[in-house]
């Protein structure tokens, strides 16, 4: 047994590709946690962004900056009350969120953290990704319908449709990015996720910037048809709140509420990890190639520490400049500790063990954060698609270009 | 799966298709309890899919009688409830009422109380554009002018608090002129708003007015022709947004709206987007009103001699000003007894309101959200 554990470690593959069941487990379960972690402090980050974008200041009483928020939301959806509506079909009703979960969790098991750091490597992986993530769809429409209520119904017709519609700009770009990665001696290209991010190490280039400026229109595809695609702003039409007051999930309340959520945001951290992998280089730094030798490396190796003592000093900053009055003592000394605990793990992932081992997720992470941080944006810029405006942008703009874009790639893959 | 207690026969739901569920239409009850309906208007939507097949505003959820109550108030008590009606250009109500009691009475305000009156109106004017402006981008989508614009509304309150001590439902002004004095550095605060606003319009604009998406939103969304708008007693920005050039601080000026120098914005088209523009503009020309009026403010007294007991002469009047949303007009019939014989108030909410069915059939619901936002309505005002 032992063996069959430790066995592993010496292995130079994901757990998945390995057969190893127990380290697959585990990566599983880290996956799981992380990314519940992740959508819960998205949700500070995006009410703190938001609120700062608008002039407010989000929420502030949970813990210093609000920090404590989501465990707070978390608990209070977990209490609420569980309404069924007694029209609604109640077993569809029921499994809904579940496999809109389901369905934004499982692409998880295709992302490559880092060359070995993925749950398995499949050599289907981006099929895999588009089917699994396609899946959600599902759940929109089986929760409008399921509801037996106007609203409900109307906000999963459109969500449905744009999910479908967008799906396809998706692919062609996708494409793109797979035919990118046939272009070696062999000329044989991977579906493979962790393959892609290979394909773009050997080629010396992020995908992005492929052909200029072929890539990157693709990649602009990609990145517009994700917002869509997740039901984000400004294509949030599904549950556009003047609208629709909710969309599917208006009749929805507590816990099955809070796992729609979850599961948009999953789905969201999801495409923006399949978009860092496809385009701009997966767990590689930046400059790879250009900015290369020890020096380099040792400059680049130091931001994960840098990060985490950055925010460490953000939040004794926010310390500071807490008021003097004794009501705020307990949540100065919380910032102070959490400044503290920042510091330390900086200090720790200074360390060239540790570091070493954790620069590929740093830079996968630090990659998703910026398409994290546009969704927020986003939000806060742009006013909403109409519905037939989206089918339109869908259809009539980001297809034909994804198409051409696919087209004109494949033509001068060959010339070159 | 509509509403029993509605009645929907007027909504042709006799066509071929008897029942709900034979049809492919569907009945949809937007409001009372609404994010975007702006309060309580209810509308119920006949829908083919996405595309509207005809409206229904069903009003009254927030009636008080407000025309009842004042046949049973003096004049004087009557005042401060025009404010509710609407609550978000209470300055501009009470304008009107006052202006009207006082052609009843055949008395006019002193010069001093007209210049004070047109800087609180033309500052609520603002006040209720930024509102509008908030609320409307708010529902098409865009959260953050809502923000900004309550940011930059803020300072109008102030001013009015500082004047005569409450915000929104203000009662500024008295039948005769001005209660209050302006309060020691009054026109100081208002130059300063007017050096603080204009940047601030500006950047509104800068969120919106070239924003591909607002454009595709608002531009030939909820059109209404120049004779349409006339046919359905339309007014105000939304009349003008139609070409129309009817704004009866210059058609029939009251106040002291003479003296200044403005212009009128017009649309072309008369579709959301022209609103939006003839309203951006509106503010802008509000603020030139306000310069000309802080710079050539009189002395002099602010009430005109009033009989402690108003007791107009028998017979009626009717006066209208252009508030922020049209024209309101009062329209009052004296018994000769302290109390009015009847007051009817001409809401431009509730008349504008009635060209929403026009505007929206054939569009999607997302354009009834829009073209309601852009008819700018208080509910306040339109139920009474």
């Amino acid at each position: 047994m032992l063996d069959y554990i430790t066995s592993y470690l010496s292995s130079n593959t994901t757990p998945g590709q390995a057969g190893n069941v127990f380290w697959a487990f585990v990566y599983i379960m880290v996956v799981f946690g992380g990314v519940s972690v992740a959508v819960m402090s998205m949700n500070w980050l995006e009410r703190k962004a938001l609120a700062h974008f608008q002039i407010r200041l989000g929420p502030m009483r949970v813990g210093p900056h609000g920090l404590l928020q989501p465990i707070a939301d978390a608990i209070k959806l977990m209490t609420k009350e569980d309404i069924i509506p007694a029209e609604a079909d109640k077993f569809v009703f029921l499994i809904a969120p579940l496999i809109i979960l389901c369905a934004s969790f499982a692409v998880y098991v295709v992302v490559p953290f880092g060359p070995t750091h993925a749950i398995t490597d499949m050599n289907i992986g981006v099929l895999f990704m588009l089917g699994v993530s396609s899946l959600s769809v599902l759940g929109v429409v089986m929760a409008g319908w399921a509801s037996n209520s106007h609203y409900p119904l109307i906000g999963a017709l459109r969500s449905s449709a744009q999910m479908v519609s967008y799906e396809v700009a998706m692919g062609m770009a996708v494409v793109s990015a797979v035919l990118m990665t046939s272009l070696n001696k062999t000329g044989t290209g991977t579906l493979s996720m962790i393959g892609i991010v290979q394909a773009q190490q050997a080629q010396h280039i992020w995908f992005a910037f492929k052909f200029f400026p072929l890539g990157f229109i693709a990649f602009g595809i990609f990145a517009i048809a994700m917002v869509a695609e997740t039901n984000r702003a400004p294509f949030d039409l599904p549950e556009a709140e003047s609208e629709l007051t909710a969309g599917f999930h208006t009749e929805y309340s507590g816990l099955r509420w809070s796992l729609f959520m979850l599961g948009e945001y999953a789905a969201m951290i999801a495409v923006s990890s399949i978009a860092v992998t496809l385009w701009v280089g997966g767990w590689m730094r930046p400059f790879p190639n250009s900015l290369t030798g020890d020096t380099w490396d040792l400059v680049f190796s130091l931001f994960p520490g840098l990060t985490f003592i950055g925010l460490a000093v953000i939040a004794f900053v926010g310390v500071a400049r807490m008021p003097k009055h004794p009501y705020f003592r307990v949540q100065t000394i919380g910032l102070a500790g959490f400044g503290a605990v920042l510091g330390l793990i900086g200090l720790v992932l200074f360390a060239p063990p540790v570091r070493d081992r954790i620069l590929d997720i740093y830079w996968f992470i630090a990659k998703v954060g910026v398409f994290m941080y546009l969704y927020i944006w986003y939000r806060a810029t742009f006013p909403r698609y109409r519905f037939d405006q989206l089918m339109k942008v869908g259809w009539k703009v980001l297809l034909p270009i994804g198409i051409g874009v696919l087209v004109l790639t494949a033509i001068v893959g060959v010339l070159l | 799966m509509t509403d029993p207690s509605a009645d929907l026969s007027h909504l042709d739901l006799d066509q071929p298709d008897k029942t709900f569920l034979d049809s492919n239409e569907l009945v949809i009850n937007m409001g009372p309890q609404h994010p975007a309906t702006h309060g309580v208007l209810r509308v119920i939507l006949k829908l083919d899919g996405e595309k509207v097949l005809g409206t229904e505003c069903v009003i009254g959820y927030l009636h008080r009688g407000v025309e009842k109550i004042a046949e049973h108030r003096t004049y004087t008590m009557f005042n401060p409830y025009v404010d509710r009606m609407d609550y978000v250009a209470a300055v501009s109500n009470g304008l009107g009422y006052c202006e009207a009691v006082e052609k009843l009475l055949n008395i006019e305000a002193p010069p001093r109380a007209k210049y004070i009156r047109v800087i609180l109106t033309e500052l609520n004017r603002l006040a209720s554009h930024q509102l509008w402006l908030g609320t409307h981008a708010l529902d098409i989508g865009a959260m953050t002018p809502l923000f900004y614009t309550f940011r930059d509304r803020e300072e109008i309150l102030k001013i009015f608090e500082k004047y005569c001590g409450a915000r929104l439902t203000t009662h500024a002004f008295r039948i005769g002129g001005c209660q209050y004095e302006t309060y020691e550095g009054f026109e100081r605060d208002v130059v300063k708003f007017l050096d603080f606003v204009p940047p601030k319009i500006d950047e509104y604009e800068e969120l919106l007015t070239t924003n591909r998406i607002w454009l595709e939103r608002t531009k030939n969304v909820g059109v209404i022709s120049a004779a349409d708008a006339i046919a359905l007693g339309v007014t105000g920005p939304v009349l003008r947004a139609s070409g129309v050039k009817w704004d009866l601080r210059k058609a029939q000026p009251y106040a002291a709206y003479s003296d200044f120098d403005f212009d009128i914005p017009i649309g072309q088209n008369g579709d959301t987007y022209d609103r939006y523009s003839v309203r951006m503009e509106e503010m802008r020309q509000s603020l030139r009103i306000i310069r000309q009026a802080v710079e050539k403010i009189p002395e002099g007294p602010i009430m005109a001699k009033v009989p402690k007991v108003i007791k107009p002469p028998v017979g009626e009047v009717y006066h209208s000003i252009e508030a922020p949303k049209g024209e309101l007009g009062y329209f009052i019939v004296s018994d000769g007894s302290t109390q009015p014989y009847r007051v009817r108030v001409r809401p431009p909410s509730f008349v504008n309101l009635q060209a929403l069915d026009v505007m929206v059939r054939g569009a999607l619901v997302a354009d009834v959200i829009a073209v309601i936002g852009t008819l700018d309505i208080v509910l306040g005002e339109v139920d009474r």
